[in-house]
């Protein structure tokens, strides 16, 4: 009965959308990157950067929104970095992108204490405020949980329809599906399959990097060590949990982000009774049951991890 | 003539290329350094000095490089035969578990029995944290990089929560630590602060060593790495050996739990690794996956961050510099790797 009456609460509906906001724009990032045949195992550091410059342009005075913006440039610099090793060099796409994780994570840390060398307790900004669209804000739960959500929320589900609409309804993204699933037949076609997957994992990068700046921007209002706390490597599985499609990887964002802020209720309510870190445990578990259940019907992008090179078959 | 300049050429490259990219990596970092407004030269100058500078600093190089030697042969086993395990963090605390369950009292034996009974706990523990993402991936195809990935989180707060609860040390003021490890489960120290693991690690690099290149396993699992579907096709039972890998490659972390544990820090603690896991990537990765190079390797990352330590402890900058560099250097040894790779066919 209880859970009942949590479950048509709109505050329950409305933490569900707030939790799935840095995952939706991670998922869709990731998805662009691997739709396009590039595993960019980036994410969790490019992530952690964008947390980082967003809220340090905000801390040093900068505009929100110009917090936003640069969190993606920095974003795209990495996400061109790791398409230079895995897109023209043909390197290991898992070893680069542990790589760049590990580089764009302790640059994050390293500038952070540099910018507060003795700093214990972190400084706070003014993060985004929840902006009600007027009318539709007003109708019962659906209204008032969706449309009263800060403006980067609003962002990820704009995003989710862009890169649907994109992928499946315009040329380009017809060259980006093909350059993962089949580069030299992309190649015949005269598409230039090293700039197609560049673009992809370029913008997928500066995706990926304002998931993390919504942490610091929007949720949160400051950055710590260990922020984004696996959330990259939580895209990744939801990545392959909607089969490589936006709409199903929205679907899984929320139904993820919705276990989530059941088991952040449940641990208030018998938390009492069982440790902590086992509801804590509880995301990584599901994610790993997700990539169990779904892993029979998953439909890898053919090329996914195959470098192309020119006239090689 | 041109198959003598090969065979040099070969030869020398797999020690060249990591060198040149550690060297890289510094150069490159050389601005970060500037733009905190500290003297890049005097400051690589204290970290070479901290690393390797008295014999003080090279004990705590090469007992920093102990852990790092174990996580970086698990690694250069997996990912020989394209196993992709990105874990051996978790792996590695999975092992420094079993020896806190095991070596804090509750069982009494001699040290000749209680070591080598630790050490094989943990690389039980260890493999079969990693058995689980192997049997997925043999059963049902489930990508292992996300589930080794995940498993590292759950078992950090398996140990948050053992650290906290039934493992906790009452005599340690509210840290949240387990209970120290009796004498009789200790390794035995060596000089300053090194300890037997090193012996232990350089055993294990040998013992992989010789898999790797006598062995029919260590051949089956290069098949398995170089081109799956030939190796099939000749007859590798390819399932059983992936299994065989990952249990190998997690319990040489869990050893490597083990022995920082037992040799240098005493308790179990959240802060046991700062990464040994990830950094073993790293360490492997410069070694181009050989055991013997993985030591080297190891001895040169522990450097960087002994030496980082110095220097952030004299010049006031922030630790993650070691991090920094260190990352920066696996992706300057990508491009060795395949610069290598280019000079091979040329020639």
């Amino acid at each position: 009965m209880e859970i009942l009456t949590l479950l048509l609460g709109v505050e329950f509906w409305s933490a569900t959308l707030r939790i799935a906001s840095p995952l939706i724009l991670g998922t869709l990032g990731e998805l662009l990157c691997e739709r396009a045949g590039v595993l960019n195992l980036g994410i969790e550091g490019i992530m952690t950067i964008g947390a980082l410059v967003g809220w340090a342009a905000v801390y040093q005075g900068a505009n929100l929104w110009m917090g936003v913006l640069l969190a993606a440039v920095v974003g795209m610099v990495f996400g061109w970095l790791h398409s230079l090793f895995t897109v023209y060099l043909g390197a290991s796409q898992h070893v680069t992108g542990i790589g760049i994780t590990l580089l764009a994570a302790n640059l994050a840390y390293f500038f952070y204490r540099v910018l507060l060398p003795n700093v214990t307790t972190p400084p706070k900004i003014i993060p985004f405020q929840p902006l009600p669209i007027p009318l539709v804000s007003q109708i019962p739960l659906v209204g008032q949980a969706v449309f009263s959500q800060t403006p980067l929320t609003y962002l990820g589900l704009l995003a989710v329809a862009v890169v649907a609409y994109v992928l499946y309804r315009t040329p380009l993204g017809l060259a980006v599906r093909m350059v993962g699933e089949n580069p030299a037949a992309a190649e015949a076609q005269g598409i230039d399959v090293f700039a197609v997957r560049t673009g992809a994992v370029v913008a997928g990068s500066g995706l990926m990097a304002i998931g993390g700046a919504f942490l610091t921007l929007s949720a949160f209002d400051s950055f710590f060590v260990n922020l984004i706390n696996g959330r990259g490597w939580i895209c990744i599985a939801l990545v392959i949990f909607a089969s490589w499609q936006p709409l199903k990887a929205l679907l899984g964002a929320l139904l993820f982000a919705g276990f989530d802020a059941l088991q952040i209720r449940l641990q208030q309510e018998i938390g009492a009774w069982i440790p902590y870190q086992v509801f804590l445990m509880l995301p990584y578990i599901l994610s790993i049951l997700a990539l169990t259940v779904m892993s029979r019907q998953a439909g890898y992008p053919k090329a996914l991890m195959v470098p192309f090179r020119k006239g090689e078959r | 003539m041109n198959r003598f300049v090969r065979e040099r050429l070969s030869f020398l490259l797999p020690v060249l290329a990591p060198l040149l990219a550690i060297v890289t990596a510094l150069i490159l970092c050389l601005p970060l350094i500037t733009w905190t407004g500290v003297s890049p030269w005097q400051s690589y100058g204290v970290m070479l000095k901290g690393a390797l500078g008295s014999s003080f600093a090279l004990s705590e190089t090469l007992s920093r490089a102990t852990p790092l030697m174990f996580t970086g042969l698990s690694v250069a086993v997996a990912f020989r035969a394209r196993f992709w395990n990105i874990g051996a963090e978790g792996q590695f605390y999975a092992g420094a578990i079993a020896a806190t369950l095991v070596g804090t009292g509750y069982l009494t034996l001699p040290p000749v029995l209680m070591m080598p009974l630790i050490l094989l706990a943990g690389f039980i523990f260890g493999g079969l944290l990693l058995l689980l993402p192997a049997l997925l991936k043999v059963r049902i195809q489930v990508d292992e990089v996300v589930t080794t990935l995940l498993l590292n989180f759950v078992v950090l707060l398996m140990v948050s929560y053992l650290v906290e609860g039934p493992l906790k040390d009452p005599s340690a003021l509210g840290w949240p630590q387990a209970m120290p490890l009796t004498a009789q489960a200790t390794l035995a120290k060596l000089l300053g602060r090194t300890h037997l693991g090193l012996i232990l690690a350089i055993l294990s690099a040998v013992l992989v060593w010789i898999m790797n290149s006598r062995a029919v396993l260590g051949y089956r699992m290069k098949a398995i790495g170089a081109n799956i579907r030939a190796a099939a096709f000749a007859g590798i039972p390819i399932d059983r050996v992936i299994l065989f890998t990952a249990l190998l490659s997690g319990g040489l972390a869990g050893m490597g739990g083990v022995c920082e544990v037992s040799g240098l820090k005493g308790y179990l603690s959240l802060d046991l690794s700062p990464g040994f896991g990830y950094t073993g990537i790293i360490v492997a990765m410069l070694a181009q996956l050989h055991p013997i190079g993985v030591l080297f390797s190891a001895v040169f990352i522990a450097a960087i961050y002994v030496g980082a330590d110095a220097m952030s402890r004299s010049a006031n900058l922030p630790s993650y510099l070691a991090d920094v560099i260190v990352s920066t250097s696996l992706l300057c040894m990508l491009v060795s790797i395949l610069v290598t790779h280019r000079l091979r066919r040329w020639k």
